[in-house]
């Protein structure tokens, strides 16, 4: 498949000319900025945070790990994303149903609903929260009276972090459910598939890599959170303490070993996450190639 | 004409649309109204004077002043980045393409404390720069920065697939009526990218405005001059005043809606030229 892609491309650089070409000299400026800018923006900033996380040696850096306190906001980092992913997950699987299989008055007004988390600071993300259960919030006397704590405790924080991952699911869903079309599914129907039958069969095998990249970013995002986590959970270590929210106690603490060990777990998640997204783009243009070549057969 | 939809042999229209406006509403509809409502119980006055006073006119300044700034310097630079992505192959592409998303990728926190640590005065790049008297770290600078990183993916992102996208045989035929290699730039394919430009634009700066995590730990956060307008929202809540939170959480709304119907305007733009053509 790659050898294709590097024939074409290489036959399409041979007849070009000069004058649909830049001169050598400002593709090397441009190549040369690119890579500066890459490598003072993007691959320092990585490169430090291992570093100076390691910079007082392994020992440090396991003991700055090992212990209760960064357990106990590991753990519930991993918690808040267990729980938020799958509940948007669901709800991007529910809306994409929705919205690409179905035309209706008011379908982009209901998109663009559905984008309003990405558009909100992750400040305000927090705060809407607090004006709700918060003790001077809306619901905050009752929950006083039923000693049911929601900010300042695990709740808000899982519903903050539900709040700003919301639209990563059903973002990716929408544009490729609505780009394959229902044919598939509606020849099952006509078969006679049940509900589930279509969607299981007809449906989540073509969107399944779709959906991978969504729940990918979606827990990337969910345990990376750090603006609206830091707004309803009072940093109170122990307790209400996420991995970044760990990280910036211990920061400001100037244990700052400790801190970068701690933001090294969160670096890697996001180089994983990096290297799991390039893998699944490539497998859907895999998948986009041979449709567009089934098709034109 | 009397459903509000369309017929289709699908079945579960009812638990699909039902299940997403009941999750929307109590997940995000509610919530954010309780800003609306909380800013409407408070009264014009007291709206104005919590909004508009100097402390939190000088957060506006500074984060809507360097997130036009930053968007603006995405813009160059992004166009550079989908540009060399796109056009030129050279060693370390794949690598280049993978990592343009980090700033998405990496927690902001995580970015904010490396930030802060390599362009403070003893830090890898703010050393060089210091007996420059060029201070980034702890100033209105070190917030810019911060949203140059945060920023960059978006134009990279929106410009890449329509310069991947624009047919070489318009260039070629530009080139054939005798047009300059910068001619052909300017008049050809800068027109056609504009609007994917001016999207990135509008998203890295919405993206920016609202930025707390890794502007944070680089700002500095001195009152009047490199405190941004989420950190002072987060200041008020700590002072309980939670009205004065609530009414410069709804000023930063509104501009959130009206970028987001603007953005939303842009790509329908860009969707029928893409159709056109």
């Amino acid at each position: 498949m790659s050898t294709s892609i590097a024939l074409h491309v290489g036959s399409l650089e041979r007849g070009e000319t000069a004058s649909t070409r830049e001169p050598a000299w400002v593709k090397v400026v441009l190549i040369s900025i690119a890579l500066s800018f890459f490598g003072i923006f993007l691959l320092l900033p990585l490169g430090t945070v291992f570093a100076e996380a390691l910079r007082k040696g392994w020992g440090a850096y396991l003991a700055a790990l090992v212990n209760r306190d960064a357990w106990d906001a590991i753990r519930l980092t991993l918690i808040t994303a267990a729980i938020a992913v799958p509940l948007n997950l669901v709800f991007g699987v529910a809306a994409s149903w929705a919205i690409a299989r179905f035309e209706f008055v008011g379908k982009r007004v209901l998109i663009t609903l559905i984008d309003l988390p990405f558009s909100v600071s992750p400040v305000i993300s927090g705060l809407i929260y607090v004006l709700l259960f918060g003790a001077q919030g809306w619901f905050g006397p009752w929950l006083q009276e039923h000693d049911i704590r929601i900010i300042f405790a695990v709740p808000g924080i899982v519903l903050a972090t539900i709040f700003v991952t919301f639209p990563f699911v059903a973002r990716e869903l929408i544009p490729l459910m609505e780009a394959q079309g229902s044919e598939e599914e509606e020849a099952a129907v006509v078969l006679g598939a049940s509900g589930w039958q279509v969607f299981w069969y007809a449906t989540l095998p073509n969107i399944k890599w779709g959906l991978l990249y969504g729940v990918i970013l979606c827990n990337a995002r969910a345990m990376g959170e750090f603006g609206a986590v830091s707004v309803v959970s009072g940093h109170i270590r122990g307790q209400t303490n996420t991995m970044p929210l760990y990280v910036e106690i211990l920061y400001n603490e100037y244990n700052y070993a400790a801190a970068f060990a701690v933001a090294s777990l969160l670096a890697l998640l996001a180089i994983i996450t990096l290297a799991l997204k390039t893998l699944v783009e490539r497998q859907t243009r895999r998948q986009l190639q041979e449709v567009t070549e089934a098709s034109g057969e | 004409m009397a459903s509000v939809k369309r017929f289709s042999p699908l079945p579960g229209f009812g638990l699909a649309m039902g299940y997403t406006l009941v999750y929307l509403s109590l997940v995000v509809l509610i919530p954010l109204s309780a800003v609306a409502t909380k800013t409407l119980a408070m009264g014009w006055d007291s709206f104005w004077d919590a909004a508009s006073s100097p402390r939190v006119v000088a957060s506006y300044q500074l984060s809507f002043g360097a997130s036009l700034l930053a968007a603006a310097i995405n813009v160059v630079f992004g166009l550079i980045f989908a540009w060399v992505l796109v056009r030129y192959r050279f060693p370390g592409k794949g690598l280049i393409d993978a990592l343009v998303d980090l700033p998405f990728a990496l927690p902001t926190a995580v970015a904010g404390i490396a930030l802060a640590t390599i362009y403070s005065e003893n830090g890898s790049v703010g050393s060089l720069l210091e007996p420059w008297g060029i201070e980034i770290a702890y100033t209105p600078n070190g917030v810019l920065l911060a949203l140059v990183f945060i920023g960059l993916p978006f134009v990279v992102r929106t410009v890449q697939p329509v310069l991947a996208d624009l047919e070489k045989d318009v260039e070629e035929a530009a080139a054939g009526l005798g047009a300059s290699r910068w001619q052909t730039f300017a008049r050809i394919i800068l027109p056609h990218i504009a609007p994917a430009l001016l999207t990135g634009f509008a998203m890295a700066f919405a993206r920016a405005v609202g930025e707390y995590g890794s502007v944070i730990f680089i700002a500095g956060n001195v009152p009047m001059v490199s405190e941004i307008t989420p950190l002072l929202i987060i200041t008020k809540l700590e002072q309980y005043d939670y009205a004065g939170a609530t009414a410069v959480a709804s000023v930063m709304l509104i501009i959130s809606f009206v970028l987001l119907l603007l953005i939303n305007g842009l790509q329908g733009w860009m969707h029928n030229r893409g159709r056109r053509t």
